[in-house]
């Protein structure tokens, strides 16, 4: 997983409710597109005019926020489906910062595990932040000073769960990890054998 | 202490305790499909990794795969690589593996329960969100995604902080064409699609109990919708009648045993909850998506909802877009738009009983003119009990197309789409932009209503037919 200390740059104000994975990605584009192409198709759907062709008024296709590291987005960004190509592709179009009033829970572990960091911070400081942040001016995310700083200098704390943080600073790989406990886990697994046998008689 | 369901399922796959509120869960089951599944053994054999406990895996091809009558695995091409790749890789690693036409082929969370891989008490996790499915069994159950699959496939356990408790009560009986899909629209509609974030939701209540297995498994594929990963239900006597005599279902002794540990599982009256809902059931009509979240539910006999009367300057320019892609006026009524297509499947409502359902209403019915009408059976299982029964042949007097069991109309990954424009109503789950096809345009609804629709040509309310 690629380590993530402190970024900075462009924030993209994007604040629609309920962007869902499907949005951010279409299925078919993981049965065809390799993962690190994923990015040309990252929003296909709202970056298309209904009549067809690009849209450049779509916020991450405006010159002041194409390639910007940090977006500010909705309510329960990243909804519905667990397909991790949703991070993939975000982090395709240069993104390392998702900051939002709320996450899908599934999308939200998916971040962490690609070096994508998610910020959860309340409504009223996020519309601040979008507002400050339209201009294009930087907004820099510190995860070792767990602060963002907005573009008149304030300066914004943030939490994060402390396992999944050191994860990030580390870029820790959590299957070594859980693998060197694998005598712990055969143990427990000797001892489930024998109180519920039915799981380990499947077939 | 007294615990919840939620906690009991917990405590009993903790392998270990990771600190910081974090624990290390055994997972019993794992179910694999031919988009996550084949990425994730693919991505475990790059790294050089073997599948930990093959016994524990069951695979089969479900998303990317068509379900023309008389499909193979290559009738769509794009999927073909995928499904074949699946095939080899349960091979190689010894999974459980049920190819296309074999019982055991269907979507995962038809396949898992009806073969008894699914049991009460188990972890189970799929690569898919709508694994919350399994929690109609009083399963712990979450879809992954590529990185925990892999994770899974490598260690048999997850690492995982443990959610909040919600509680959701549905009280009273159901009324004459009220569906199980009408309870869980109605109770997103009214909470929000962000209101289980965070949460694993236990859903109980009179009119739980009084369902089957398959309503329950209705009620709680929609979890995620609702935003909960993790949806449940405490498993009792109805429970234990449906999976006893399924084939990887414990059997005699065994099962005795298996019971009497189950029924230890239901939540003890005393115990907390972080949350609690309670629906009156009696508050339930049919209910319908008007627009581009699971949470633009509405009543069939109200009015479509006006921006200018939204709670707050957010939804306000939610319902404006949503309404602009639906193609929808604010304030008339949702029932007698025209619809185009009329789709019965997915692991919300493609089972036995749902069929059974949607067959009564459409015995002696013609699909109205200019309508396209698909039944997608969720299993090859319930594919054949639904033929023995006569079903099939029921839908396709009526004009409906008869199809094989897989994922189609709900997720356009398979090339089966509804075209651009053009306006559904689905059984599925998922009203997203897009997610039927570039630009369709889809109603979420319960099987009875989309029969209303295919057979009206119109959105319907189903008490009226
Ligand atoms: S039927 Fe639809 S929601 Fe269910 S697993 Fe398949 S694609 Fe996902």
């Amino acid at each position: 997983m690629r380590p993530f200390t402190e970024v900075s740059g462009p924030a993209a104000p994007f604040l629609a409710a309920n962007v869902d994975t499907d949005v951010i990605i279409r299925i078919e584009r993981l049965t065809g597109v390799p993962r690190g192409e994923l990015g040309a198709y990252a929003f296909e759907a709202l970056r298309t005019r209904r009549e067809g062709g690009p849209d450049p008024d779509f916020v991450l296709d405006r010159p002041l926020f194409r390639g910007a590291p940090i977006l500010i987005a909705g309510r329960n960004f990243g909804c519905g489906s667990s397909r991790e190509g949703a991070v993939w592709a975000l982090m395709g179009l240069g993104l390392r910062v998702v900051i939002a009033e709320s996450f899908g829970d599934i999308f939200f572990s998916n971040c962490f595990q690609n070096g994508l960091l998610p910020v959860v911070l309340p409504k009223d400081v996020i519309d601040r932040l979008a507002a400050e942040a339209a201009t294009g001016a930087p907004v820099a995310v510190d995860l070792v000073a767990r602060a963002v700083r907005a573009p008149s200098g304030t300066v914004i704390a943030f939490t994060v769960d402390p396992q999944r943080r050191q994860a990030l600073l580390e870029g820790l790989d959590e299957i070594g990890a859980t693998l060197r406990r694998d005598d712990e886990i055969a143990a427990w697994q000797a001892r489930d054998r024998a109180a519920r046998p039915w799981i380990w008689a499947a077939g | 202490m007294a615990r919840t369901l939620l906690d009991k399922l917990w405590d009993a796959h903790v392998v270990a305790d990771l600190g910081d509120g974090w624990s290390l869960l055994h997972i019993d089951r794992h179910l694999l499909h031919d988009l996550s599944g084949t990425a994730g053994l693919e991505a475990l054999a790059a790294r050089g990794l073997k599948v930990r406990n093959p016994e524990l895996a069951f695979a089969t091809a479900d998303h990317a795969v068509s379900s023309a009558p008389g499909r193979t695995g290559e009738s769509y091409a794009p999927g073909a690589p995928l499904w074949s790749g699946l095939k080899a890789r349960s091979a190689e690693a010894g999974l459980h593996y049920f190819d296309l036409g074999q019982v055991g082929q269907g979507i995962v969370h038809v396949m898992g329960p009806e073969l008894g891989i699914t049991l009460p008490g188990v972890s189970l996790i799929c690569g898919d969100s709508h694994t919350c499915t399994h929690g109609g069994l009083g399963a712990l159950a979450f879809g992954v995604g590529s990185s925990e699959l892999t994770h899974a496939l490598a260690t048999q356990t997850l690492r995982q902080r443990k959610p909040k408790r919600l509680r959701v009560r549905f009280e009273g009986a159901l009324g004459q064409g009220i569906a199980p899909k009408d309870l869980i629209l109605h109770l997103i509609g009214r909470l929000g699609a962000a209101a289980g974030t965070g949460f694993a939701v236990e859903y109980a209540g009179s009119a739980i109990r009084a369902l089957g297995i398959e309503g329950r498994m209705t009620i709680c594929n929609l979890s995620i919708e609702l935003g909960a990963k993790i949806g449940m239900v405490a498993p009792d006597d109805t429970t234990f009648a449906y999976v006893e005599g399924r084939r990887f279902a414990p059997k005699g002794a065994l099962f005795d045993r298996a019971v009497a540990a189950w029924r230890g599982l239901a939540s003890d009256p005393d115990a907390a909850f972080d949350r609690e809902e309670v629906i009156d059931v009696a508050d339930v009509t049919p209910t319908v998506t008007w627009g581009t979240s699971p949470e633009h539910a509405m009543a069939i006999d109200a009015a479509i909802p006006d921006p200018g009367a939204a709670p707050d300057p957010e939804r306000r320019e939610a319902w404006r877009a949503a309404l602009a892609y639906m193609g929808l006026e604010p304030g008339r009524p949702l029932a007698g738009t025209p619809v185009d297509w009329v789709f019965i499947g997915s692991c919300t409502n493609s089972r036995l009983s749902d069929l059974r359902e949607a067959a009564a209403l459409a015995r002696g019915r013609r699909v109205a003119p200019g309508v396209t009408a698909w039944v997608v059976p969720g299993s090859e299982q319930v594919k054949r009990d639904a033929e023995a029964e006569g079903l099939d042949r029921v839908f396709r007097e009526a004009g409906f197309a008869w199809r094989e069991p897989g994922c189609s109309l709900c997720v356009a990954a398979n090339g089966e789409r509804v075209p651009p424009g053009a306006r559904a109503v689905s059984t599925s789950n998922r009203n997203f932009v897009g997610r039927q096809g570039p630009g369709a345009r889809t109603h979420l609804a319960s099987p009875a209503m989309a029969v209303a629709a295919a057979v009206t040509g119109a959105i319907t309310d189903v008490r009226r037919i």
